[in-house]
């Protein structure tokens, strides 16, 4: 399944990249795919990085074909 | 909003609710960027940069959520993306109710919510044109 990855601030700047689509096995669970993704582009400081689906803030779930999938370091609004 | 906020953007949005004469109190919030020193370096601007669908949606949720809270007549978020030099303002939060009580506590209600929900970075650029990733505190 295609799900739609994007990166921001300072993750966007570690993965060189502000959006990628990716092949995942169908039901993929989010947890893992968000260790993977940090280790490869060895993302900094990666507990404070929060990952929301379709614009939602979760944990984990498993994700589903065409799901938006975003990394968001720190928040630093105002 | 793209860039800094102007002062006559604030002038004007004050104006513009001289004819809502229910009103008896405004509260305003402004941010405005420090020329903070990071290693012996002062910071020159923030870069912003927000995931705008997200952001777009949260602003919603959290301005729904504070007319939910507090009787307030009207609410006004505006936030810079882009560069904002030091010294300009980067957040204008403008709350309005009969009372000052209601327009205060809504007001930093608001401010609290934005700096916690609202998926908003900000890229300290230094004077030597390195940068550094702003956390809120």
């Amino acid at each position: 399944m295609k799900v739609n990855v994007k990166y921001f601030g300072q993750v966007a700047e570690a993965a060189g990249k502000t959006e990628e689509k990716l092949e995942l096995e169908k039901g993929a669970s989010l947890k893992e795919f968000k260790l993977k993704q940090i280790k490869q582009y060895q993302i900094p400081d990666p507990d404070s990085v929060q990952i929301a689906v379709n614009q939602d803030l979760v944990d984990d779930k498993e994700l589903t074909e065409g799901d938006e999938i975003a990394f968001l370091p720190p928040f630093a609004g105002g | 909003m793209n860039g800094a906020i102007p002062p006559e953007k604030i002038a004007n949005s004050i104006a513009n609710h001289q004819s809502k004469t229910s009103i008896g109190a405004h509260s305003i919030f402004l941010g405005q960027i420090r020329a903070d020193e990071i290693e012996g370096k002062t910071v020159q601007a923030i870069g912003y940069s927000a995931y705008e669908e997200m952001a777009e949606k949260v602003f919603h949720e959290i301005r729904e959520a504070a007319f939910s809270k507090f009787d307030m007549t009207c609410a006004h978020i505006y936030h810079s993306l882009g560069t904002v030099k030091t010294g300009e303002i980067c957040l204008f939060v403008f709350t309005s109710s009969a009372h000052r009580k209601i327009a205060i506590e809504a007001c930093n209600w608001l401010v609290e919510e934005i700096k916690a929900k609202v998926p908003v970075f900000g890229k300290e650029i230094l004077e030597d044109e390195t940068h550094q990733w702003k956390v809120n505190k």
